[in-house]
């Protein structure tokens, strides 16, 4: 057992743990910070697997800028934890099942179509990652340079759009 | 053309405006009649008339300058089928224009007559706005009757047959919802209806005969019929015999002969005008004219001609016994016309074509005159009865009335005040009107004495023509003629002195009034006519102009010199007769409510006279009332209660009631498509309430179920 | 050196729990919470294929998806803040009167 194994499995353990305390826990809060926690961990696998840039985007817009957005709605609308209900009585147990078997058949699926036996290392510290980096940027804005742009006015919709969705209205006014 | 050379050679050009004229007339009056008064379209009328009588004229000088040659005038390609070539050509020769002279001349002072006439008329009926729809009638009639002379062929012939039948119709039956004394009731109509069915009778053999010339002679046109019958009369002589016997068919019907003269007396219901344009003048001596124009057929088979001038004869004298017993002014000369149109249907049946025909035109004279004249009469009597109701009018509501509305105030106060209906054509009312009506009477005294064949008046000469024509072949025919002649002069004799001498036996006689001059103009006329007609063909060497001009169409014909024995014979006969009839009538006057003073010494002669010898009665014993048994079995029996009731109603309807309600409805549409229909849209119902719940507003249910497609999917993809 | 099927089963084992958190949970904002784990599952797969085929699109499309998910999360909270305010409530089994 190699030492990449080791940390790949503890991570995963963790990223799994916080997943689960995410879906689990009572507290809207207690679920983002959950939520913060698997996302630090992705992000790690992310710069094992040679990604650092995602990695970072990930801690930045995931970690950073979402979440805080996340957390700052569960204050500002007081929605911590609602009030219990017994509606559907049904949901959860066949969610249950249904989810074991959405894993075996999607674990199995991702394994026997993409055929992989290979194995990933750790990227080469010695190596300059700046390179990576100038090429990743080559192929986004040769090949990709469309998408990326379609991506900013993307953005700007959303941007409108929450603003015009919260608006306030002044009274007698429509 | 010209005038000049039209002067030189003829007009035979005008010939189509012997119909167009009266067309045009009729035509004007029919669009713009409405705007039109009374006098306005009586003139146009009558114009169209007038100048279809000028045409006349032109046309019969015409033909004299061309020495009597026959014309054809080609109008019009008519009818090419095969080998039948069949055009709208009018003929001018001597005999169509004498006819054409009749007819528009009769005509035209008929239509002068007939505005003084109706101009009352419609204001006794009541109806004034008739006026103008009789006279387009009138003209419709003389557009027929033209087209009837100047035919070139039996097909034109027959059209003009038949248009002057309908205008007949349509004039009989003119005040149409009333009876002759103008009580609502069908009785005109049924007269105009008898008329024109007993016509069918007549034209149904005359079809008959058309086809029969056809299929053996091979064309309708009549020189060339001419020229194919003596072929024929030689190889096959039942063919012409069978024609000509026919055709007598179609002259019984249209000239009111033995045994379909019935609807002549009945065609009286017409207004007074029409009975002498039509019903005496022209319309009915078509049939003598229909004899005269196919002369060379009936010359070929002798004994058609027998049979003819039995009918003729036969008629003449039975005509003439129901007229002794009638009592209404017109229905005398109805019967007298059938009498005297005997007496021609048994001159050209001899083969005495000249003297048909003369007898013809002095008739069309002297009978147009009687009957205007008794038009005269009874408007006279119609007049003094109103005048009557107006005085009891005047005494039962005071002087204030007076003024206003004479006529319409007199003819209710009479609908109220008599219930008995007054009758002012019934000789029983009359009596003394030589008295009140002067001119009348003397116009009437004319035609009387014509009629009756007293020397020198028309009828004198052309009867005794007839007569000698008789007495030379046919003995039988001239005893039978000789007793009409008798018997005429006795019936007119006895008319005379019934309306226009003795007392008055009505009160409405006793205030009779004389008719305007519009009326008594034209029959002035025509008793100049009847007074000189004679003069057309004396029977004097030289004097025989109609047989010369009619010559140049029948083959010169031998003029006979006068027999003295047979006109001593027939005048001495007429005078006494006259005599006889003044020994009954006048001298000593009927008087009111008494009987006929023949009915005792004749005892049960008299009533089968006056009853017509029950010829109605026996036609409607034999023929109609059997006829209407069978039409009621027909449409009773056989019609609604086998074909309707059973076939239609219980075996048709009912077997298609029960296929379509029990089998198709019930069963197939019920039970099958409704039913299959019915399911699917339970079923979808059920279906959807089931499915419905699924849609249960929960998003967390749609995402498991967005789930659940994905784990179905991936297990899909797996176990591909 | 760690199998790329470890990767993918981590990958899957994420995915599953956000799917199951979207189904089980009752408050919008855990269950869009949840919808970002699942977004992130995927992207740990495409990194992990990114690295196998030595290839970026993989690491581009994640870049995207960030892109996109931050788009998501500003319209989405937009919107449930809009609900809440119309509603008092942000109960989302109380959402439920589109049925039929």
């Amino acid at each position: 057992m190699t030492s990449e194994l080791i940390v790949f499995l503890v991570l995963s353990l963790a990223a799994v743990a916080a997943a689960f305390g995410m879906v689990s826990s009572r507290n809207a809060v207690y679920s983002a910070l959950f939520l913060v926690l698997n996302f630090v961990t992705v992000a790690i696998f992310y710069l094992l697997l040679g990604a650092p840039f995602i990695a970072m985007s990930q801690i930045t817009v995931y970690a950073g800028a979402i979440m805080v957005l996340f957390l700052f709605v569960i204050m500002l609308l007081g929605a911590e934890a609602l009030a219990p209900t017994n509606v559907l009585p049904w949901q959860r147990p066949l969610a249950f099942s249904l989810a074991v078997v959405l894993l075996i058949e999607s674990a199995y699926l991702l394994i026997s179509r993409a055929q992989t036996n290979a194995l990933i290392s750790a990227p080469d510290i010695t190596v300059n990652s700046m390179d990576n980096l100038r090429d990743m940027a080559m192929t986004l804005f040769h090949q990709f340079l469309l998408p990326f742009e379609v991506t900013s006015i993307l953005l700007l919709v959303a941007m409108v759009g929450a603003i015009v969705l919260t608006k306030r209205e002044k009274a007698g006014q429509k | 053309m010209h005038l000049s050379e039209a002067v030189n050679s003829g007009f035979f050009y005008l010939a189509p405006w012997l119909v167009f004229a009266p067309i045009t007339g009729l035509l004007i009056n029919l669009i713009f009649g409405k705007y039109f008064s009374e006098k306005m379209v009586g003139t146009v009328a009558s114009l169209a008339s007038g100048a279809a009588f000028v045409v006349s004229v032109l046309l019969a000088y015409s033909v004299s300058i061309n020495h009597g040659e026959m014309m054809s005038v080609p109008f019009a390609q008519w009818i090419h089928i095969g080998t039948l070539q069949l055009d709208w050509t009018f003929r001018v020769d001597s005999l169509s224009a004498t006819m054409m002279l009749v007819v528009s001349g009769v005509g035209t002072l008929i239509h002068i007559y007939a505005i003084g006439y109706m101009h009352e008329d419609v204001r006794f009926k009541k109806e004034e706005g008739r006026f103008t729809r009789f006279f387009i009638f009138l003209n419709l009639f003389i557009a027929a009757m033209m087209i009837l002379v100047s035919g070139d062929s039996y097909m034109m012939l027959f059209v003009g047959w038949e248009g002057v039948g309908l205008c007949s119709f349509l004039l009989i039956g003119f005040w149409y919802e009333m009876d002759t004394l103008a009580r609502p009731s069908w009785a005109n109509s049924n007269a105009a209806k008898k008329a024109f069915i007993t016509n069918r009778v007549g034209d149904f053999g005359f079809l008959i005969a058309g086809f029969l010339m056809f299929w053996y002679l091979g064309s309708f046109q009549f020189d060339e019929v001419f020229k194919a019958a003596p072929e024929i009369a030689h190889s096959a002589p039942w063919v012409i015999v069978a024609i000509t016997l026919f055709m007598l068919v179609g002259v019984a019907g249209k000239s009111a002969q033995i045994p379909l003269y019935i609807w002549l007396p009945d065609a009286m219901a017409g207004p007074t005008p029409v009975s002498a344009l039509i019903h005496a003048a022209t319309m009915v001596t078509a049939g003598v004219y229909l004899v005269t124009r196919s002369a060379p057929i009936y010359s070929l088979v002798p004994e058609a001609q027998y049979i003819v001038a039995m009918v003729g004869a036969g008629t003449a004298l039975f005509a003439a016994t129901i007229a002794v017993g009638q009592y209404d002014i017109k229905k005398v000369l109805a019967y007298s016309t059938i009498s005297q149109l005997g007496f021609m249907v048994a001159a050209v049946g001899m083969g005495a074509y000249v003297a048909g025909m003369f007898h013809l035109i002095t008739h069309a004279f002297f009978k147009a005159l009687l009957f205007l004249s008794a038009g005269s009469v009874i408007l006279g009597m119609e007049r003094g009865h109103h005048h009557l109701a107006h005085h009891v009018a005047h005494d039962d509501h005071g002087k204030g009335k007076k003024k206003e509305g004479k006529k319409e105030e007199h003819g209710h106060g009479h609908d109220e005040e008599h219930s008995e209906v007054f009758d002012p054509g019934d000789m029983r009312n009359m009596g003394g009107l030589r008295k009140t009506m002067p001119v009348t009477f003397w116009l009437y005294m004319i035609g009387t004495l014509a009629l009756a064949g007293i020397f020198p008046f028309a009828g004198f000469w052309s009867k005794d023509e007839i007569l000698l024509d008789a007495s030379l072949h046919f003995t039988s025919v001239y005893g039978q003629l000789t007793l009409a002649a008798f018997l005429t002069a006795f019936y007119m004799g006895r008319q005379v002195w019934m309306v226009f001498f003795g007392k008055p036996r009505h009160d409405a006689a006793a205030h009779a009034e004389e008719s305007p001059k519009v009326m008594t103009v034209p029959l002035m006329v025509l008793a100049a006519l009847s007074v000189l007609g004679g003069a057309l063909n004396l029977p004097f060497e030289g004097f025989h102009n109609l047989g010369h001009w009619l010559g140049h169409t029948l083959g010169e014909a031998e003029g006979l010199p006068l027999d003295l024995k047979v006109a001593g014979i027939s005048t001495v006969l007429a005078l006494s007769a006259i005599t006889l009839s003044w020994f009954i009538y006048g001298r000593n006057p009927l008087k009111a409510n008494q009987p006929d003073p023949l009915k005792k010494p004749l005892g049960f002669i008299f009533t089968g006279m006056e009853n017509k010898w029950f010829v109605d009665e026996g036609y409607f014993a034999v023929i109609i009332n059997p006829f209407k048994k069978a039409s009621q079995f027909l449409a009773d029996v056989i019609d609604w209660r086998f074909w309707h009731d059973f076939v239609h109603d219980t075996v048709i309807a009912g077997t298609y009631n029960w296929l379509s309600d029990t089998a198709l409805n019930t069963y197939a549409d019920q039970k099958g498509i409704d039913a299959l229909a019915n399911w699917l849209g339970d079923a979808t119902q059920s279906v959807s309430a089931t499915l419905r719940k699924v849609q249960n507003g929960f998003v967390r249910s749609y995402a498991l179920s967005v789930m659940l497609g994905v784990v179905l999917i991936l297990g899909y993809l797996i176990f591909k | 050196m760690v199998p790329v099927d470890y990767y993918i089963i981590l990958s899957a084992v994420l995915f599953t729990i956000g799917a199951l958190g979207v189904l089980i949970r009752r408050n919008p904002l855990i269950i869009f919470m949840s919808i970002e784990l699942m977004l992130n599952a995927a992207n740990l797969a495409f990194v992990a294929f990114s690295r196998m085929y030595d290839s970026f699109n993989g690491q581009i499309f994640v870049f995207f998806v960030i892109a996109v998910a931050a788009a998501e999360v500003a319209v989405g909270l937009a919107l449930i803040v809009e609900i809440f305010k119309t509603k008092k409530n942000i109960n989302i089994d109380e959402m439920n009167s589109l049925k039929g």
